[in-house]
């Protein structure tokens, strides 16, 4: 009998703790994707990698001659490679490593204007595979199914910046067996691998945390947008850009006084994002855009109109609890759509992008944080660990085809 | 410009339909090449004679597919999204795609305007969201008091505007107010009917005595009226916060969570805005301004490094530049560099005949000679030092004083209503509307007399004062046509 009341007592004890720390947090919500609660994993421990020392020529010197590739929306790829080269992942001795990789920046070569051209990037890669191949035997051991390899530009591995062209070329056939870490992700496209990582685009941590403005200051905008509607330089008429998304975003709601949306460049865009409620990010001529990292980072609720988008680390960040998905076609009714989502709900997806831990997954700070996107990243290549067994060749045996792909990408970089 | 846009459109239409059988490794000149080169130059020439995109015309009568025929055809209920632009979406990709590449159509539906229904609940998405950052984020006090706001008024043309702005003001405070409105010359139907909209905790008293014309004599008649207010309080024991809040001045929402903090008695900066009625013809005035930096002057309580209080910050240039005419609304010198009540916040409890904790430095409100003009709150305490200064030690302005009034003698027609019209007019000579506002009817009076007119001049008054706030720095003399009537040919 006293042992009973023994029990029952540490259950009240238990409860009342529970509900005391339960009560501590009302502002933020805990994040649990498809893959549990790992935002806040450390992968230190877990896995290791190898990187590469590849000649300058692959990437110091592309930033020696353009140093813009540090600011656009593909800088992760150059971060990344100085991440991991003091992180504690890190290890000398390749026969320990779990994963490998290659420091090579594929989209450091900008016009004049900054947009960075895809055409050398398919022998760029292809020298550095052929270096590393006959350098290191681990390439061949595996064909490269334990390296992987950030590749952020447009349509990812594709390599260009058109989808047309892009779905043509498909995935370089020496990258058939790599992991790629990439911000483009759609379902059912040629230029998303199976077993990618789909990471958030670079958007400059330290500019946005100067553009914060006090949280009391209250949510006045109901939809906020920024940006193109049509192309006209490359599209004129519209229906090629964002697939006639953002055209319909204007010509349906260009004035409805609940949608702020224009094409202005104005000096207040954070601090605007900061006071809307929801923040669209629809398509441009690819499905992924910095505003997704920026709408989280401001707390504005993202409204994702791209058809069949793979948003960043979409095991681990349950998007559709956290954004609001329209189809393309529901487009003309998104004002309908957004004024039925119930009051609670909205709180609900504000309590759960005011979590730290959300917003430090989906930026690249220097020097990276512990739950910064750079870990995010490593979590997840830990996540494909072990490797199975069918990653390791017999000895003599060949799977990557050397030749393929357009005659252009033979010539050598 | 836009004919080469035109060609590469009509370039980039045809290839994605009519030339999908061209190879594009085809070097050899077939017949079929030449002839659809030769379509390919007729179209051309054909867009250029027109001036439109006939191939795409011809293109989209031809080979497009039937949901757009029929979604021409069917009524509006059916199928309410049209396509802006000709879709001709083309499946590029080998795997099963649900998203195709290639042209789509714009869609927009037939009445792309905003619905007032769904207007009103994003509204109150808006309004749960933003009481739900108040709640998180905003330091505010957790256990508010309630405001207990003392205004004193009297019945004049003005007394609509300047009293519904602040109704409306008071109805937004997200605490229990209760409002003391004390008129002078007795309890009068227009104020009390303006007031009862308010659905406030109102208190109505009249104070027998007429208001002057003077200004300084107004500003005693105000502090007797407010200190009638304070022994209301006093007797019903109100508990809260106690402002004066003048119907004229001008409140910022952020004034009444900041006064939630004063523990006896505190003091805000006041805004002055005295220009109004300043005349800036007068070489002596018009040098004062050049020469100050700013034409705002701000009263109010000062403190050292430690944020303690040590003394009143007034500005007593302003008293230069009022000069001759004590009569409302003139070139009035109504500042006399004295403090104003609506500066000050009391705490109530202060002026109760026994409350327990009151300190010694306060002087029993019963125990003064109520026919001595209490200047200001400070006569009812002991020790000045012991002042809080609120708003961040009084660098934020959250309290705009201004005193804006029409000529002594100005007739306002009962319920904005004239009639019969008036036969002569006689323009005013100055008031605080430097601009003819654009908007007002002005009446035509040709055909019949007992043309009633319906004029709505709250609005474009209220529009028009704060115009003449934005703009007061550059003051033309115009002639107002507020009251002006056509003279009526009888």
């Amino acid at each position: 009998m006293r042992s009973w009341s023994w029990v029952f007592a540490f259950a009240l004890v238990h409860a009342f703790a529970w509900s005391l720390g339960a009560e501590q947090r009302p502002h933020t919500e805990r994040i649990s994707g498809s893959a549990g609660d790992v935002l806040e994993d450390n992968p230190v421990g877990r896995l290791k990698v190898y990187v590469y020392e590849l000649p300058s020529k692959y990437n110091k010197k592309l930033l020696q001659k353009d140093a813009r590739c540090l600011n656009h929306m593909f800088a992760a790829e150059i971060f990344m490679h100085r991440f991991l080269l003091s992180s504690a992942v890190r290890t000398p001795n390749p026969e320990e490593a779990d994963w490998f990789y290659t420091p090579i920046y594929t989209t450091c070569d900008l016009t004049p204007t900054g947009l960075p051209l895809p055409f050398k990037s398919p022998r760029m890669m292809r020298s550095a595979i052929q270096l590393i191949s006959s350098n290191w035997p681990y390439w061949n051991r595996t064909e490269g199914a334990d390296h992987f390899f950030v590749v952020p530009h447009d349509f990812g591995a594709c390599f260009h910046y058109q989808e047309e062209k892009a779905i043509e070329r498909g995935i370089l056939s020496l990258l058939r067996r790599a992991t790629l870490v990439q911000t483009f992700g759609q379902r059912n496209h040629v230029c998303l691998k199976e077993g990618s990582i789909t990471i958030p685009p670079y958007a400059p941590p330290q500019k946005m945390q100067a553009h914060l403005i006090p949280q009391d200051t209250p949510r006045s905008i109901f939809v906020y947008f920024r940006g193109l509607f049509y192309d006209v330089n490359n599209d004129p008429e519209g229906g090629y850009y964002a697939r006639g998304a953002r055209a319909a975003v204007w010509e349906n709601f260009k004035d409805n006084p609940l949608f702020d949306i224009s094409t202005d460049h104005p000096t207040t865009y954070y601090e605007d994002m900061q006071r809307a409620v929801f923040c669209l990010c629809p398509l441009g001529w690819a499905p992924w855009s910095p505003r997704l990292v920026e709408a989280v980072v401001f707390g504005c609720i993202p409204v994702i109109i791209a058809d069949d988008i793979v948003l960043p680390f979409a095991d681990a960040i349950p998007w559709e609890e956290i954004g609001v998905y329209v189809a393309e076609e529901d487009v003309p009714n998104l004002d309908t759509i957004l004024t039925s989502i119930s009051p609670d709900v909205i709180l609900r997806k504000q309590r759960l992008l005011a979590n730290p831990s959300m917003k430090r997954a989906m930026l690249f700070p220097q020097p990276a944080q512990s739950g910064d996107a750079f870990h995010q990243i490593l979590n997840g290549l830990a996540r494909k660990l072990p490797h199975h067994r069918s990653v390791y060749l017999k000895p003599g045996e060949k799977v990557l085809n050397w030749t393929a792909g357009p005659v252009g990408d033979l010539k050598p970089w | 410009m836009k004919l080469l846009a035109m060609q590469l459109g009509h370039a980039d239409g045809q290839s994605s339909t009519a030339l999908r059988g061209l190879s594009p490794f085809d070097s050899s000149k077939s017949p079929a090449t030449v002839f659809w080169l030769a379509v390919h130059a007729l179209c051309c020439l054909g867009s250029l004679v027109l001036g439109f995109r006939f191939s795409q015309l011809l293109v989209f009568l031809l080979f497009s597919t039937s949901p757009i025929f029929r979604a021409a055809d069917q009524t509006a209920s059916d199928n309410p999204i049209f396509l802006l632009s000709n879709p001709s979406s083309t499946t590029v990709n080998q795997s099963t795609p649900h998203v195709a590449v290639g042209r789509h159509g714009i869609r927009v539906r037939p009445w792309p305007h905003p619905d007032p229904i769904e207007v009103m609940r994003a509204h109150q998405i808006i309004e749960r969201v933003q009481r739900e950052q108040r709640a998180q984020f905003s330091a505010r006090n957790p256990d508010p008091r309630s405001l207990i706001v003392i205004t004193p008024t009297y019945v004049r043309a003005f007394q609509a505007m300047h009293l519904t702005a602040l109704m409306h003001t008071l109805m937004l405070v997200p605490y229990e107010v209760v409002w003391i409105v004390v008129e002078a010359s007795g309890v009068s139907s227009e104020t009390a009917s303006l007031i009862e909209r308010s659905g406030l905790q109102t208190v109505h008293v009249g104070f027998e005595q007429e208001m002057p014309a003077a200004w300084e004599e107004r500003r005693s008649l105000e502090a007797k009226m407010r200190v009638h207010a304070l022994r209301i309080v006093r007797e019903k024991n109100l508990d809260g916060v106690v402002m004066f809040a003048d119907d004229s001045n001008i409140h910022s929402m952020e004034l009444f969570d900041e006064i939630q903090a004063v523990k006896w008695i505190g003091a805000v900066s006041l805004g002055i805005l005295p220009h109004s009625t300043v005349d800036e013809s007068d070489q002596a005035v018009s040098k004062i301004m050049n020469e100050s930096k700013s034409l705002i002057t701000v009263q109010g309580p000062v403190c050292n490094s430690a944020n303690q209080f040590i003394g009143w910050r007034t500005d007593n240039r302003s008293t230069d530049m009022h000069r001759g005419g004590t009569q409302v609304d003139d070139q009035g010198s109504h500042l006399t560099g004295k403090l104003e009540w609506a500066g000050f916040v009391l705490n109530s409890r202060m002026l109760w005949k026994d409350a327990e904790d009151r300190p010694e430095w306060v002087k029993d409100l019963g125990s003064l000679n109520w026919d001595i003009d209490v200047d200001s709150p400070l006569s009812l305490l002991e020790d000045l030092s012991v002042l809080e200064p609120l708003g961040n030690c009084s660098c934020r302005l959250m309290v705009w004083w201004l005193r804006v009034e029409a000529r002594p003698g100005s007739q306002f027609p009962k319920g904005w209503l004239i009639n019969p019209p008036l036969g002569i007019t006689v323009p005013s000579k100055r008031t605080p509307w430097h601009n003819a506002p654009p908007e007002l009817p002005s009446i035509e009076n040709a055909s019949s007399d007992e043309e009633e007119i319906d004029q709505h001049p709250t609005e474009n008054q209220r529009h028009e004062r704060s115009f003449g706030i934005k703009r007061w720095h550059k003051t033309e003399t115009v002639e107002p046509q507020l009251l002006r009537r056509e003279p009526v040919e009888n």
